[in-house]
């Protein structure tokens, strides 16, 4: 079951212009400017069940809903194509392989909610990426798919791209906004949401990519047809799912929705790399908790994950095989929101570096029993205290490495005491 | 004056977007392109043609790690060193770098010619160990690619191992 990777699995498709209209490209922007009520649209996006594919997975339709009707505009489209979330690599592969099904949704998107702009935020590492989809702006643009009169219909839609410029939180869509707006890219605090107070304080909505990118089949092939497809009700079509790690074959693998890890990794992906069985997973990029051996059969939709206490987030599967040392996991992805806080709120700046501190301290043979303690503490102090949801993802490695490997910590730690036995209780501050 | 041979570019990119502001990051690219790195003169003058005081944009080029306050070298090595790298051995990647040229991350060689950095997660996490070098990726690195690598950038400026359009895995034909 492919959708969105079908055209660039075609032998020799390089993703033109004349190649994407070849395979039914624009019929879907060409049927909605033609005279499909915006409402009808936006009800069919929410019959649909289409939700958000950059990690919140929020109902696509039910978003642009919130935008005011009776607002004096101008309203905006943001396609969030910042890609930053370690495990991802998905939306590169659509951009550069497929850029006119991305533009396509961007314009149906545009059309749904009345923005006459769409500004795609690329992260500035995809230089390729932005070449390309420039290249393909100005492509629609001059076949009448973009621009001041889309395909005669008296509709303006202009599309711009927008380098990032190395900052993971510019994923978050607050932020993107900020920074699009010329400034440090720091969260804003919520409410107002973006759907009445966005870019330059305007009605805007920020959609990911590959969510953008599900928009021409759903108008083509109809609400029901997508909403059969998956999991439904609640995690309809498909999704890219990015595997890395000690795996076989890594990759980008579009499955339906509520397929297993175990298919997804052993059928897809090969299994593992070597003998090593598997130790550990991450089921959707960094800021999901890590997951063990015994969810391999949890389905990958939204509800199932979440129940197995961790997130389908944004889709990017990591394995790790025996062998793996989850302290160093942790600590590696702890240097990473460490490096990427944004430095608004207190507990995540200042949490973040103490985590790492600690979880440096513990790797080099230095680390106490309470430390644990401690880390746990420090965790509950991040969560739901910060102005965006990047002190609740932070907080995920450590914690479910805590939680389901707790022993190795405590025999890194137990080596250590052995090495240097403490001279004299040290007090520990309660925080 | 760095923007006057670039009135056109920047023109067209104001006109993008209804505040000025947003034409920030652009206008840094531009100037970043033009001189190897930001310079205090260029960051006064992007100050100028967007009506913004000289903090007003060092506060923003200081939050953004792809901007550069000092020279580098002519090739900036990055190096992803985030989980999903590390796992397929992002470490050896640095070292097998610093065995060529003798620099650690954070180091330029004397000869100004590489500067390598460790960055965090670069979104290509299936294709690890890999770098980034100026606006090009290199992916599924190994010892020997890194040393051809690191020849032709030297020899030719270029290196036609690098990526193109990704797609991973690549189409069964």
């Amino acid at each position: 079951m492919k959708i969105l990777l079908k055209n660039m699995e075609q032998p020799g498709y390089t993703g033109s212009l004349k190649e994407y209209e070849q395979t039914g490209g624009y019929q879907a922007l060409r049927r909605v400017v033609g005279g499909m009520e915006p409402n009808d649209l936006i009800d069919m996006v929410k019959a649909s069940g289409l939700r958000g594919r950059g990690g919140a997975g929020f109902p696509t339709g039910v978003k642009w809903g919130f935008i005011p009707k009776d607002h004096p505009g101008p309203r905006y489209l943001c396609c969030n194509a910042d890609e930053s979330e370690p495990g991802t690599f998905k939306d590169r592969q659509l951009m550069e392989r497929d850029p006119h099904q991305v533009l396509e949704g961007i314009g149906i998107s545009c059309y749904a909610i009345g923005a006459q702009i769409a500004y795609i935020y690329i992260r500035g590492e995809f230089r390729l990426g932005f070449q390309i989809l420039e290249k393909a702006i100005q492509e629609a643009r001059q076949a009448g798919y973009v621009g001041k009169n889309v395909l005669g219909s008296g509709v303006t839609i202009d599309i711009y791209v927008h380098a990032g410029a190395g900052a993971y939180i510019c994923g978050e869509e607050t932020a993107l906004l900020e920074s699009l707006e010329g400034k440090r890219g720091k969260p804003r605090t919520k409410p107002p949401f973006p759907a009445t107070h966005g870019l330059y304080q305007k009605p805007t909505v920020v959609n990911n990519v590959e969510t953008l990118a599900n928009l021409p089949h759903i108008v083509n092939r109809g609400a029901e047809w997508f909403s059969s497809i998956g999991s439904p009700p609640k995690s309809t079509g498909t999704r890219i799912f990015c595997l890395s790690g000690h795996i076989k074959k890594p990759g980008n693998y579009e499955v339906p929705m509520g397929t297993t890890f175990r298919e997804l990794i052993d059928e897809h992906g090969g299994g593992m790399r070597s003998e090593k069985p598997l130790k550990a997973f991450i089921p959707g990029g960094a800021s999901a908790p890590f997951l063990t051996p015994d969810h391999l059969d949890v389905k990958m939709d939204f509800e199932d994950v979440a129940k197995a206490g961790s997130m389908l987030g944004s889709g990017g599967v990591t394995v790790m095989e025996e062998g793996t040392s989850m302290v160093w996991a942790a600590l590696r992805l702890m240097e990473f929101f460490n490096h990427e806080s944004c430095g608004k709120c207190t507990p995540c700046r200042e949490g973040s570096s103490w985590i790492v501190q600690i979880l440096q301290r513990i790797r080099a043979g230095r680390g106490r029993m309470q430390d644990l303690e401690t880390l746990s503490t420090i965790c509950g102090n991040i969560g739901g205290r910060t102005v965006c949801a990047f002190g609740d993802a932070e907080i995920a490695p450590v914690l479910s490495t805590l939680q389901h490997w707790r022993h190795e910590y405590e025999a890194l730690i137990r080596e250590a005491e052995a090495a240097h036995p403490p001279k004299s209780e040290i007090p520990v501050l309660s925080l | 004056m760095i923007f006057a041979k670039y009135k056109d570019q920047v023109e067209e990119l104001l006109s993008r977007y209804p505040v000025k502001r947003s034409a920030l990051l652009p206008l840094l690219y531009i100037a970043q392109k033009e001189e190897g790195y930001v310079s205090e003169s260029a960051m006064k003058e992007i100050g100028k043609i967007l009506g913004l005081t000289p903090p007003q944009v060092y506060e923003t080029v200081t939050f953004y790690t792809m901007f550069h306050l000092k020279p580098i070298g002519k090739f900036h090595l990055q190096v992803c060193r985030s989980l999903m790298c590390a796992l397929v051995g992002s470490d050896d990647l640095v070292g097998w770098i610093h065995r060529r040229l003798g620099i650690s991350p954070g180091q330029t060689t004397n000869d100004k010619m590489f500067t390598l950095s460790a960055v965090e997660c670069l979104g290509s996490c299936g294709t690890g160990p890999m770098m980034q070098v100026n606006d090009d990726y290199f992916e599924q690195l190994n010892e020997e690619k890194v040393g051809r690598i690191l020849d032709d950038l030297k020899t030719h400026g270029t290196c036609p191992l690098k990526s193109g359009p990704f797609m991973f895995p690549e189409p069964v034909r």
